[in-house]
């Protein structure tokens, strides 16, 4: 069964309709989600603020990642799970836009962006700990980790407005090939 | 209908009546970008506003004191507010009347109201005598929250 075939198949249990189709469930479910939005990634930016050494320049940078860390991660719980359920709603029309591929592909460079400064730089961290402005790789990955999460929050965005949906035809070849569009051979 | 009640449909015709209201009305694109700036600004000032009001609470960068913590995060609280209100004003051109029929944009203009009065009084006094103040704390998170959870239900015609 192909990827889409799995979707198709959510698609159609009867609480991914129900989600998507009740009144108050769907618009709380988004709502949890944006709320999520303000506190894990307005800690991470508190974070990334701290690496690029813009601000928050006298606290050491272990104690941000220490004392914040564990309302990040509560936060990032808390915006998974709402945004499993946000594509259990309407999982075909996500799985075939373009914006919701890319935000994937994006959370997963965040992801590496934080595990390549754990492994790396942090682990030196006893070095530079109370440094004002950190050393040049800390502050790449905090101005790399503030431009994904602004291009995630675009992407996020603008998944409600898709414009290549691929309901919406003609569309570019490349476009339906990037969004996964399933087109009927057009007549003769 | 009472004078007040009046006052705010008139403003809100006339809003609608605005260039900027019928410019974003009319594109396509204009609207989805304009909510994505307003997005971002609400995340920076979610993380400015939470890690002073964690403070307060006794919670997170507990070894800082809350006048220099405060005194780090008020460019970001203050930057990201102007933003806010820069592209919100932009939004409500564009759908004024809708607005002016939903109650959960009159939630949120009271919450915002609320907490602009409170960040700028009572808690910037409070963050800066370095006073470790739960009730404060509170106080500051459930209004912005309010405004931010007013601000998702105008999308659903609430």
């Amino acid at each position: 069964m192909s990827l889409l075939g799995v979707v198709k198949a959510i698609a159609d249990q009867p609480w991914s309709v129900e989600l998507h189709e009740s009144l108050y469930g769907y618009p709380i479910v988004e709502s949890v989600h944006v709320w999520a939005l303000c506190l894990f990634v307005g800690l991470t930016i508190v974070l990334d603020l701290r690496l690029t050494g813009l601000t928050f320049r006298t606290v050491p940078v272990s104690e941000v990642v220490r004392r914040i860390l564990p309302w990040q991660i509560a936060g990032f719980i808390v915006m998974v799970i709402s945004g499993v359920l946000l594509f259990y709603a309407i999982p075909v029309r996500s799985y075939q836009n373009i914006f919701f591929r890319v935000k994937i592909v994006l959370l997963i460079v965040a992801g590496i962006n934080v595990w390549v400064f754990n492994s790396g730089v942090y682990r030196r961290i006893q070095s530079w700990d109370t440094d004002p402005i950190p050393p040049a790789r800390a502050r790449f990955a905090g101005f790399a980790s503030l431009a994904l999460w602004v291009l995630i929050i675009f992407c996020g965005r603008m998944i409600a407005y898709n414009w290549f949906d691929c309901d919406k035809q003609p569309q570019p070849q490349v476009i339906n090939t990037l969004a996964g569009c399933e087109l009927e051979a057009s007549a003769p | 209908m009472n004078a007040v009640a009046e006052v705010l449909w008139h403003f809100a015709k006339w809003s609608e009546a605005t260039s900027l209201g019928r410019v974003i009305r009319n594109s396509e694109y204009a609207f989805p970008m304009i909510e994505f700036v307003h997005l971002v600004a609400l995340a920076v000032i979610g993380g400015a506003v939470l890690v002073v009001d964690m403070r307060l609470l006794g919670l997170g960068l507990k070894k800082t004191p809350v006048a220099q913590l405060a005194k780090d995060a008020q460019p970001y609280v203050t930057g990201s507010l102007i933003v806010m209100l820069m592209t919100g004003i932009a939004l409500y051109t564009s759908e004024a009347t809708k607005c002016y029929a939903s109650v959960a944009f009159w939630i949120k203009m009271v919450s915002l109201l609320l907490a602009m009065i409170f960040t700028y009084t009572v808690k910037r006094t409070i963050a800066a005598r370095d006073l470790e103040n739960k009730v404060v704390g509170v106080l500051s998170i459930l209004l912005w929250f309010g405004v931010a959870w007013g601000g998702r239900w105008i999308g659903f015609g609430g």
